[in-house]
């Protein structure tokens, strides 16, 4: 395939995708890091370089309400933001999922305030877990370029219909400029198509799911009890169902670019052997496979697992995995205050309590509001589970890399 | 019996065509047109929010009273002063 290198930050990357997948809509409202993202779609619009309607909201509620107005009409729907603005859109983000409209939104994790922070961590997009949005976290900007085209494949397969979020680690991947490989323009095309718009049966005949005067539907009626369950039940039945197809759609990428990200759902590195597994999400992950590379080549087996699906959570990869390994260790790039742990780690001691014969799983809490997470850290860490292999620990969840 | 979840469509779609919805039904007040004043201008057509006025620009505009919710825009905005809302007895 014919590709071509050009230098990129994950937030150009992202925009670069965008500019290939026959986006009609994008309605943005610009914070730091993911200000480059919108900044370039608006170039790139500014330039006739890509024919989208390009809506500048005054809020992200706006922003993510007027995607919803956009797909539900038939548009192929485009947003980003981070942060506060995610919390601000809250509200909107449950309505995207409940109409089940396929919106493509690349997220630049960030803290949210407050204190304010404008640097890198998870917590903007772990209080948005369960909104039955698919979460899919990026390790560096090719696979932020990479993920973007999958998920309008994603979003709109018949299967599943729901929304992405592609999350970008801010500043470490959002503003670093690494070789990107970018597909022809044409074969981007060709890989997204145009937006399918999804049947459905209304009123004895089978119309497009979408707002047209020749089928008046209505989106967003009030629902109560009689079936606000129900249509929930249906939210859980699509999101399993993108499991199949996030893996598939990896497989099909694969063809065209040459590049895959493990089985789509997880990318392992090095656990054929491992006695011990280092899981967590993103960019760390770069880093942490630096450091089995090390650690293997003194003789200790450990691997390292990245979720590249956070939502809907790898089980079936992550059990045939860790039920593997003597101990877990799960980075955790946000905290989950008073509970067991933090959101990684809590799911998976939940995943592994079915097991007969469970690995010790240790929490590591790193990386708050942008904190450092260099390789003596993550050193520290795989000593941790070293010793733990030795002697198993009690139940532990640590704050590591803040100061005393 | 009401639908199970394999049944309802999904994304809360109503099943019924939304022109089925008479919300009309929900007004306290409704809309009354004196002809006499109306000056055939199409003001309450421009700024019913519902699409409630039936109009073709040349006999004088009817409420749809099926849909008009008797939000009195209308009333307020015709320049003859034709239109008074009138509580609905039912």
């Amino acid at each position: 395939m014919n590709q071509k290198v050009i230098g990129l930050s994950g937030d150009e990357a992202v925009a670069y995708a965008v500019k290939q997948c026959n986006v009609d809509v994008v309605a943005a409202y610009p914070i730091t890091p993911q200000t480059i993202i919108v900044e370039r779609i608006a170039d790139y619009v500014n330039d006739g370089e890509v024919d989208l309607e390009y809506i500048p909201v005054e809020s992200e509620h706006s922003a993510m309400s007027a995607c919803i107005g956009a797909a539900a009409a038939g548009a192929r729907a485009f947003t980003a933001t981070a942060a506060n603005g995610l919390a601000l859109m809250h509200e909107v983000v449950y309505i995207a999922s409940s109409l089940r409209l396929p919106i493509v939104m690349a997220i630049v994790n960030r803290a949210l305030s407050g204190p304010i922070c404008i640097h890198c961590d998870h917590s903007d997009t772990m209080a948005e877990r369960d909104s039955s949005w698919i979460q899919l976290y990026v390790e560096d900007a090719q696979e932020a370029y990479d993920t973007v085209i999958q998920a309008f494949r994603i979003a709109e397969d018949p299967s599943v219909l729901l929304p992405v979020m592609v999350n970008l680690d801010g500043f470490i991947v959002s503003h670093t400029l690494q070789d990107v490989s970018v597909l022809p323009d044409e074969v981007v095309s060709e890989f997204v198509g145009k937006r399918q718009v999804a049947s459905i049966d209304v009123a004895g005949k089978t119309v497009p799911m979408m707002l047209h005067p020749d089928n008046p539907l209505t989106f967003g009626p009030l629902d109560l009890f009689d079936y606000y369950f129900e249509h929930k039940r249906q939210q859980e039945e699509a999101i399993k169902a993108a499991r199949d197809v996030i893996k598939r759609v990896n497989e099909e990428y694969y063809k065209i670019s040459g590049r895959r990200y493990g089985d789509g759902m997880v990318d392992s590195y090095r656990m054929d052997d491992a006695d011990i597994a280092v899981v967590g999400l993103g960019s760390t992950m770069g880093t942490v496979k630096e450091v089995v590379d090390e650690e293997r080549s003194r003789g200790l087996k450990v691997g390292a697992i990245r979720i590249r699906s956070f939502r809907p959570f790898p089980v079936d990869q992550l059990l045939e995995e860790l039920s593997r390994v003597k101990v877990v260790g799960v980075l955790d790039r946000s905290g989950a205050y008073g509970a067991p742990g933090a959101p990684v780690y809590n799911e998976i001691r939940s995943l592994l309590y079915d097991l007969d014969k469970r690995p010790a799983v240790l929490g590591y809490i790193y990386g708050i509001g942008g904190r450092d997470m260099p390789p003596e850290l993550v050193k520290s860490v795989i000593r941790d589970l070293e010793n733990a292999l030795e002697k198993p620990p009690e139940t532990k969840v640590e704050f590591i890399g803040v100061r005393e | 019996m009401k639908k199970g979840w394999r049944e309802v469509p999904i994304g809360g779609i109503c099943w019924v065509s939304s022109t089925e919805y008479k919300t009309g039904t929900w007004k306290t007040y409704a809309p009354r047109i004196d002809y006499e004043k109306c000056t055939n201008c199409g003001f309450c057509w421009f700024y019913c929010p519902d699409g409630a006025i039936r109009w073709n620009g040349e006999e004088k505009p009817k409420v749809d009273y099926d849909y008009c919710k008797g939000c009195g825009i209308c009333a307020h905005e015709c320049p003859a002063k034709a239109i008074t809302m009138e509580l609905e007895v039912k």
